[in-house]
């Protein structure tokens, strides 16, 4: 594995709302290589997003991280001061969203909010900043950047404004980009485009990529390692190929499952049943249980953490621990599975 | 832009048209004989003739109409029919007096009221954001007479540091500053108000989409987010506030003046009303309305310049 730039241990981020602490996102830890993808798969509410904000502090008045450490080369982002942390954003971690329709301001051009990022961390002058911004559309393939930097984001498609906001993250040349579910919202020719974009980058820039998603397909494609959030935790971090080649965490093995694959002989798609628990009613034990086929008295007790397999594949479930009372053998959405020891 | 501006002000021409068609109507709504009720009960048939005549009543109503019209635009707008005395120059002084009432009035309803409606929204719901909206509340459910006189109780009464009346100079406010202090506090204190709650509002919403999560995400300090990203967009509904509420200080500065005997267009109406002084009541609407409808044009020019995408044209 190559060095690692970003390292999340044991991530705590709580929302303080009129029912309670709601834990959103409740130990994940996962580390980002130099120059890798990383995919974080998971439904809507499983913490994803909440992750990748606490990651850089964005979090809404009322959220707060609670624990753990977000180490960058080594540094732990959360002692750092409001202000070190703005230097850093959008400089060393940039950061794109899944929303470009809403995520550009309506009332500046699009050359006004790219040279902003310049003017405020490389101290350009407006009009050298304003030259670079028509490079920098020029790199992310926007035709006629020359006119497009003087036009407003109404003026431009979906695709194109993902183009803009990718163009305003990579104007420092970030040595972390995440992208935050950055197709979800395009149409899926103009997907494939910007995924193929923010590769194509990836590669000639240097830069290691947090990918955030919850299509399969998606990851399949991109990442080199993938980290599995179900309710608020991580239930599996492997590379993307013992990932979709041998599956280990139930919730993982339904996922795969109940999406069409070309390469296995699937019969029929097989759901998962039940729906995510909510925050506020975290089921006790692991959190899976209640969804889980192979879960016993031990599963609904206690909470399994993350176990390593020594090759830096990491799983939550404690069918691959010694303490598993259950069968070797063990039928998971018509897998079998072997426990490990 | 050169052309939005254009079309928007071949706009307002129905506008004006439709403005001195009711105003012109006003004499002619009034229950009764307006020639009548000019001379005043028990004159005498022959007055009472004298002055349709002389008022043009006798004509068809359309001649009249474009008889009144061709004063206006020749920036005549009949004589007093108390005084004898032109309209135009009857309004004149009055018209620069309420101007000027109604611009500090707005200047101070602005500048309070952006300020503590931006520090509310920054800092909502903290103990800060809850004082400054009840302080809001307070000024917005004050009726304006009331506050005019616990300031002249207090300021000018009780302290006598700020003069309680103004004292009206032929070239208007004159070079005494202080008289104005108390009725643009009395007048402004409303709409600083209703700009503070709109502003907090509009922040509010404005803080929570998405692309000020993007500009956070650039690393720009909550100065920049606040004041560059933010702001511009909050401003749009303030702007018709602050317009609207510009058009309200004009027509509405009556009380105001009432309360400091300032001569203003205010109490000429009023007075003029009493009288039954028709010309006047009629050249006074016109001339604020007018008014209104130029500031109007001037707020959706400022939409323009905040949104390039807004197009009213």
């Amino acid at each position: 594995m190559a060095e690692t730039i970003l390292d999340v241990r044991d991530l705590r981020t709580s929302f303080y709302t009129d029912e309670g602490e709601v834990k959103a996102v409740d130990g994940v830890s996962f580390s980002v290589p130099k120059g890798k993808t990383i995919g974080i798969v998971g439904e809507s509410g499983s913490g994803k997003s909440i992750t990748s904000l606490s990651i850089l502090r964005l979090l809404a008045s009322n959220g707060k991280v609670v624990g753990g450490e977000v180490r960058f080369k080594g540094d732990n982002l959360l002692a750092y001061s409001e202000k070190k942390m703005r230097g850093l954003r959008g400089n060393k971690i940039s950061m794109i969203f899944q929303e470009p329709m809403t995520s550009l301001n309506p009332v500046f051009t699009v050359g006004q909010q790219i040279s902003e990022t310049l003017i405020e961390h490389q101290g350009m002058s407006k009009k050298a900043a304003m030259a670079k911004s028509v490079d920098l559309l020029k790199l992310v393939g926007i035709p006629s950047p020359e006119k497009r930097v003087k036009q407003y984001p109404y003026e431009l498609s979906g695709g194109m404004r993902q183009r803009v906001m990718i163009a305003i993250a990579l104007a420092c040349n970030p040595e972390i980009l995440i992208a935050d579910e950055p197709t979800t919202a395009l149409d899926v020719t103009i997907q494939a485009q910007i995924l193929g974009l923010i590769r194509d980058l990836q590669q000639r820039m240097g830069m290691s990529v947090v990918l955030i998603t919850h299509d399969l397909g998606v990851v399949a494609e991109t990442c080199d390692y993938v980290a599995v959030m179900y309710a608020g935790q991580v239930v599996e971090y492997s590379d993307v190929r013992t990932l979709f080649r041998k599956p280990r965490h139930p919730y993982t093995i339904g996922l795969l499952k109940s999406l069409p694959r070309p390469d296995a002989d699937q019969e029929k798609l097989v759901p998962i049943h039940g729906t995510v628990p909510s925050p506020l009613h975290m089921p006790v034990g692991c959190r899976f249980n209640p969804r889980c086929p192979a879960a016993t008295d031990l599963c609904r007790e206690q909470l399994p953490d993350l176990f390593d397999d020594g090759e830096g594949n990491q799983v939550r479930c404690w069918i691959y621990n010694e303490q598993w009372p259950g069968e070797k053998e063990v039928d998971v959405f018509g897998e079998e599975r072997i426990a490990r020891r | 832009m050169t052309k939005y501006i254009i079309r928007r002000l071949l706009q307002t021409i129905p506008v004006l048209i439709g403005v001195s068609i009711l105003v012109f109507s006003l004499m002619h709504l009034i229950p009764g004989d307006p020639a009548q009720i000019i001379a005043g009960e028990g004159a005498p048939e022959k007055t009472v003739e004298q002055i349709r005549e002389r008022l043009g009543l006798n004509d068809p109503i359309h001649k009249q109409y474009l008889n009144y019209m061709g004063g206006v635009v020749q920036g005549d707008l009949g004589n007093s029919v108390r005084s004898g005395r032109p309209v135009v120059d009857e309004i004149k002084t009055r018209f620069w007096v309420t101007l000027e009432l109604a611009t500090y009035a707005t200047i101070l309803a602005v500048f309070i009221g952006l300020m503590a409606g931006i520090i509310s929204a920054v800092r909502h719901y903290t103990f800060t954001d809850t004082a400054i909206m009840i302080v809001a509340l307070f000024g917005l459910s004050m009726p304006n007479f009331w506050l005019g006189l616990l300031l002249i109780d207090w300021f000018a009464v009780g302290g006598d540091w700020l003069p309680a009346w103004a004292k009206l100079r032929p070239s208007g406010w004159g070079d005494s500053w202080r008289q104005v202090i108390l009725p643009v506090i009395t007048l402004g204190t409303g709409g600083a108000a209703i700009i503070a709650r709109m502003t907090r509002s509009s922040m509010l919403e404005v803080i929570s989409q998405d692309y000020i999560r993007t500009a956070r995400a650039k690393g720009l300090s909550d100065r920049v987010v606040t004041y560059r990203h933010a702001l511009k967009n909050a401003l749009i509904p303030v702007v018709t506030v602050v317009g609207l509420e510009f058009g309200g200080f004009l027509g509405g500065a009556v009380l105001t003046e009432t309360i400091f005997a300032i001569n203003g267009m205010g109490r000429l109406t009023v007075q003029a009303i009493n009288t039954r002084d028709f010309p006047i009541v009629q050249g006074a609407v016109l001339v604020i309305s007018v008014l209104f409808v130029f500031v109007n044009l001037i707020v959706d020019i400022s939409y323009k310049l905040l949104n390039k995408r807004i197009d009213l044209g």
